[in-house]
């Protein structure tokens, strides 16, 4: 295989400046190395494998140079994706991760879980040639590369320009507070970061699994934080160990971030749903993924062993349960989604792992009602089958029930997948911070609460979202944050 | 970070810990509770806050060796650290006069019985204390929940010390009085706070309860706590600890409590095995 690789790109290297448009069309697309499915439906470790060199140079030879570069637009952070690409054709690896990380902290992380296919690498013009989107440049993988082969050698951190005398509160340790840290301690502000959980990462750590995202990479950008400076208090809950106004006229903090995330998990409202054997996603990931009780050697923390298990929902959040139900030993996993594959918001790319992996896919189903047995543990659920109607407001086609198609799907666990509402606890205990009827906080085009000096950004702010959105959000409030502090100086 | 001042054996499962915590200190309030770790990878533990002092800013905890974390905990000594301590967390009991009020604690539940106990005392409540334990030997806190009660009752299983019933049976004494009590609280084990509602339901007085569920992050994020407390789901940790006793669906609770009983019994034996201690006897209190 590599033999190939390096085959293919000693033909490409020496007209890599001069290759026409039609050349570079016709360079194969790159395909990710996945663990075998059979193998890896059984262990946590990555599934994917990441690129090697040469895939990674060849990959970036496909890139067209077109003008108008409209992958850097369907980038939340915009990055300068041409340049960086550039870089890596030529072999000049540190060169690419140093432009990735003018505009993004997370490459490693973002490499791997953000949507591509529906941001930087939807409107790439070499997709839109090739008449498929799937053939455009895979910018993610290439990210990703980039980041590895940085970490494998030791990330150095981003210089830390003298200190200001300021002190800044970033509560949770989610993608938006590590951005928001990092830029304001690159001014040269001191910055504590405020975590509930024992260890910091948000969502990253207790609810993305380990085989889509290793926590060594989240652990190597914590590392990387620590480096520049930044505190991290752990076991602290904002609104409970400390008020959060306490922080700003008792605790001398100047300003802060509130990047809490979206905290509070939805249940269907249906009967039979606190039966033994029911979970919400966030809680059957958290025992896996945060308290490590997939290895149980080491782990204190149990989850129960499952033959049948149906998941609801059709989020990502939906495909890493699903996956880590397997990976846990269930002998069948389904996975019950009231509409069809097309309105999944789950990313392509994790529903076709989840299908090699043999999660059994049912559209156009819900459950009706959760049954258990005389000790309350679950033995079925009570489904309906459902027929696309008319758009609704999320444009997506409603799905409509088709009555008396009520049908019994045996089952021992049901795991909730079916999102997020917004954690009350900061709205209870700070009432100043205003939000809106769903919870969230809301802010101003700075990223700016309705308190001065206080500032907000990732799912607390726009409700369930992705990682990169809320690093864009984070990054936006850092520098209002800046010059605020700076304002506040003169 | 968390160290621990002072550790007392209370009974023989029974331990009291004071732990520097300065913040938590400062901040609780009567019915909150804390959740800790004994290591990194360890079982999350809630447990309710028994006393504090903002002053030595130390906080106090009351535990009951039932697996494998609180095991550990119980030989942790004085100058250890706790490597992680959360909290506090839950909602605090809403404390007024209301007149009279009844404080029932069986077993361990005394513990965090106390400081509600102590504010009701001090917001000019009469207070009457009922506590209860299998025997003698398990009886605690009984000399602070004297120096507080206005009329405390003991009552033992085996009536070894005290009154040989249930704790329900002075409480339905006290509810038929005269001047029957404005409010109950019990704290205890679910199935004695489970009858102690039952017994005040009907005399219609307000009984609070507060639970002690399975809990991973105690923020609200998990969901495991849930309870069905008048035909809605509620999280303990974020809408409780305490809860009116008569609307809580306990069958349900109880069985819930149970999800995890089976691997609970292994890392049980297993750290017996390891610590090299006596096997556990029967150890369910009422």
């Amino acid at each position: 295989m590599k033999n190939s690789e390096t085959a293919i790109l000693n033909e490409l290297l020496p007209k890599k400046d001069q290759l026409k448009p039609k050349e570079r069309m016709a360079i194969p697309p790159q395909e990710m190395p996945l663990q075998d499915p059979k193998e890896r439906s059984h262990n946590f470790n990555e599934v994917a494998l990441g690129y090697n060199a040469e895939q990674a140079r060849i990959e970036a030879l496909r890139c067209l140079k077109c003008p108008k570069a409209p992958c850097v637009n369907g980038c939340p952070v915009r990055i300068n994706i041409p340049a960086f690409v550039e870089k890596i054709a030529d072999g000049d690896f540190q060169g690419a991760i140093n432009i990735i990380k003018q505009n993004s902290l997370l490459p490693a992380v973002c490499g791997r879980v953000c949507p591509q296919e529906v941001q930087c690498q939807e409107p790439c013009t070499l997709g839109k040639a090739l008449k498929n989107t799937e053939h455009a440049v895979s910018i993610g993988r290439l990210e990703r590369f980039v980041a590895d082969t940085e970490r494998l050698h030791g990330i150095t951190p981003s210089p830390v320009k003298p200190d200001t005398g300021k002190k800044v509160a970033v509560v949770g340790s989610g993608p938006a507070g590590i951005v928001v840290a990092a830029d304001l301690r690159r001014h040269g502000h001191a910055v504590t970061i405020f975590e509930a959980f024992h260890k910091p990462g948000g969502v990253m750590v207790y609810g993305i699994p380990e085989f889509r995202l290793p926590k060594a990479i989240v652990q190597a950008e914590i590392d990387t934080l620590k480096g520049m400076g930044v505190e991290i208090q752990t076991d602290f809950l904002v609104g409970r160990t400390r008020n959060l106004m306490n922080l700003m006229t008792k605790d001398g903090f100047d300003a802060v971030f509130l990047g809490i995330g979206a905290g509070l998990p939805k249940f269907m409202d249906i009967e039979g749903e606190n039966l033994l054997g029911v979970f919400s996603a966030n809680e059957y990931l958290t025992r896996t993924n945060l308290m490590k009780a997939y290895d149980s050697e080491k782990s204190d923390t149990p989850i129960i062993s499952s033959r049948k298990v149906a998941v609801l929902g059709g989020g990502n959040v939906a495909m890493d349960s699903a996956r880590t139900a397997l990976r846990l030993g269930a002998q069948e996993v389904h996975l019950v989604y009231r509409r069809t594959e097309k309105e999944m918001p789950a990313r392509a790319e994790e529903v076709q792992n989840a299908r090699e992996e043999g999660i059994i896919f049912h559209f156009l189903e819900n459950a009706l009602k959760i049954i258990g047995d005389s000790e309350g543990h679950v033995t079925s659920m009570e489904c309906l089958r459902y027929e696309l109607g008319e758009p609704d407001e999320s444009g997506r086609r409603r799905p409509v029930p088709i009555k008396g198609s009520e049908f019994i799907m045996e089952t021992d666990t049901v795991i909730v997948a079916i999102g997020n509402e917004s954690n009350p606890l900061i709205k209870k205990t700070s009432p100043q911070i205003e939000t809106n009827k769903w919870g969230n906080i809301i802010v101003n085009e700075k990223g700016q609460t309705s308190v001065k000096g206080i500032y907000a950004g990732g799912d607390i702010v726009s409700g369930a979202a992705t990682v990169i959105q809320a690093m864009g959000q984070g990054r936006l409030a850092a520098q209002s944050i800046h010059e605020y502090l700076t304002a506040k100086n003169q | 970070m968390n160290k621990i001042i002072e550790k007392k054996q209370l009974s023989e499962e029974v331990f009291l810990m004071r732990i520097k915590a300065p913040l938590i200190a400062e901040e609780r309030k009567p019915g909150q509770f804390i959740i800790l770790q004994v290591s990194d990878d360890g079982e999350r533990i809630p447990l309710t806050i028994a006393d504090a002092d903002s002053s030595a800013g130390t906080i106090t905890l009351i535990f009951q060796t039932v697996g494998k974390s609180t095991h550990l905990l119980a030989h942790m000594q004085p100058g250890d650290n706790l490597p992680h301590l959360l909290g506090p967390l839950g909602k605090p009991t809403h404390i007024e006069n209301v007149g009279t009020v009844v404080c029932v604690g069986g077993g361990i539940g005394v513990a965090p019985l106390h400081p509600i106990a102590k504010a009701m005392k001090l917001a000019g409540n009469k207070v009457i204390t009922i506590i209860g334990a299998r025997s003698r030997n398990l009886i605690i806190m009984e000399n602070e929940m004297r120096a507080i009660a206005d009329e405390l009752i003991i009552c033992t299983d085996d009536g070894s010390y005290g009154r040989k019933c249930l704790v329900t049976e002075p409480l339905k004494e006290t509810c038929q009085r005269a001047d029957k009590p404005n409010l109950v609280v019990a704290i205890g084990p679910p199935i004695m706070m489970k009858f102690c509602a039952e017994t005040t339901r009907p005399f219609g007085t307000k009984t609070l309860v507060s639970l002690n569920t399975i809990m991973i992050d105690g923020t609200g994020m998990c969901g495991g706590c849930r309870v069905t407390v008048g035909g809605k789901t509620n999280f303990v940790c974020v809408d409780g600890p305490e809860f009116d006793g008569h609307l809580v669906d306990f069958d349900n609770m109880i069985k819930r409590l149970g999800s995890y009983r089976r691997y609970e019994e292994k890392a049980h034996h297993a750290c017996h095995l390891h610590l090299g201690l006596n096997q556990p006897g029967e150890k369910k209190t009422l």
